[in-house]
């Protein structure tokens, strides 16, 4: 009983925690949509761990509470996979924006470099 | 100019180097005196180059932000440039310029006009869940807006001084965020909208974006996003 409280209070906390941070915008849709849906699984899982034992003794796995564990761990992984693709990608990013700056750079100063040129030009005919 | 009014037309544009011309040519025929921006967003093929060439500015972005954050630089080069009007028309030649002027003229009273199908003018029609979509979103909307929106979804739009000002400074590059979050968190600030009866075109070239297939998934996309835009602040 005891048990079931300090999960399932978790559980709720992390929620509001979620749903605060979207409501703030410092949160992205996809992230925070992530995150909800795991909680709509965790919260009832935390209520009744007993919830998967049909399906875990279906898979050979001996308690609904390390299938959870197994699963929880799988999930993590791939959250972590998603991040570094996320990361990677801004990388990517911020390369191509460095490169954009430094051709709009070279541009900038090769017009300046032709403009005084001109001027000089001027200045020593008149 | 329109009605005295400084107007540039903002036109997010991803490979639509098969329409852009055109489209940019219609408008400055149409609407004389008015500046065309286009904002062409990591387009693979000659969008850029081939708008510029029918006489319209563009700006380009070094990699995809989607139509939010095209939007958002379109209305920042509007309020650096001290327009009075920004208009929102896509690249693919669906808006009819010859619109503009009807939903410039509302401007003095609302700070964003929309102009919408479904409203009585043009045959456009579309079925299945992205319809439920739709109807749906219409109907939060219009309760939000004090109004009857029945296209919450068009990229015709228009927007004055106020609705520029507050476009620049925050514009959502979320899916859906362009069109949905924009009006909820208009609506709620206090800024008046209102929508305009046209008909809508097909496509000159290349694909749309959205296939049948997707339909079910933009439903339950479209869902997510205005729950969230009504929760948030
Ligand atoms: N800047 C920018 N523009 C885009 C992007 N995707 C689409 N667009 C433009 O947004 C406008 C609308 O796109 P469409 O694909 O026609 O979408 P739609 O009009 O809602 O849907 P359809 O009914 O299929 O035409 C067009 O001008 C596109 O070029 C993008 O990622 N970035
Ligand atoms: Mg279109």
């Amino acid at each position: 009983m005891k048990l079931t409280l300090v999960t399932g209070l978790t559980g709720l906390v992390l929620l509001a925690t979620i749903v605060e941070l979207l409501r703030r915008r410092q949160l992205r849709e996809k992230y925070g949509m992530l995150w909800l849906g795991l909680l709509f699984v965790v919260i009832p899982l935390s209520l009744f761990p007993r919830l998967l034992d049909g399906v875990a003794d279906l898979v050979g796995v001996a308690s609904g509470v390390s299938l959870v564990l197994f699963l929880g761990i799988v999930f993590l992984l791939l959250v972590c996979i998603h991040l570094s693709w996320e990361v990677s990608a801004l990388e990517e990013e911020t390369r191509t924006l460095a490169e954009e700056f430094a051709l709009l750079r070279a541009e900038v100063e090769a017009d300046r470099a032709e403009r005084t040129q001109q001027q000089e030009l001027v200045g020593r005919d008149g | 100019m329109v009605n005295g009014k400084r107007l540039l037309v903002i036109i997010p544009a991803l490979n639509e180097a098969g329409s852009i011309a055109d489209v940019v040519r219609e408008i400055r025929g149409e609407l004389p005196g008015v500046d065309v921006l286009v904002v062409d967003d990591g387009s693979a093929d000659r969008t850029a180059a081939v708008a510029v060439a029918a006489g319209a500015r563009v700006a380009r972005l070094p990699y995809n932000l989607g139509v939010g954050g095209a939007m958002r630089l379109g209305y920042r080069y509007a309020h650096d440039h001290d327009y009075d009007v920004a208009v929102q028309i896509d690249a693919d030649g669906q808006h009819d310029p010859r619109y503009v002027p009807k939903l410039v003229d509302l401007l003095d009273d609302y700070d964003l006009v929309i102009g919408a199908r479904f409203a009585g003018e043009g045959d456009y029609a579309v079925r299945g869940p992205r319809r439920w979509a739709m109807g749906m979103l219409s109907v939060v909307l219009s309760g939000l807006a004090g109004t009857t929106l029945t296209d919450t979804t068009s990229g015709f739009r228009a927007a004055n001084r106020r609705m520029i000002e507050m476009f620049a400074r925050w514009y959502p590059a979320e899916y859906l965020g362009d069109t949905v979050e924009t009006l909820v968190h208009a609506a709620r600030r206090g800024y008046r909208i209102q929508q305009v009866p046209v008909a809508m075109r097909r496509r000159m070239a290349g694909t749309p974006s959205h296939s049948p297939a997707k339909a079910m998934i933009y439903l339950g996309r479209a869902l997510a996003v205005l729950t969230l835009a009504l929760i948030r602040r």
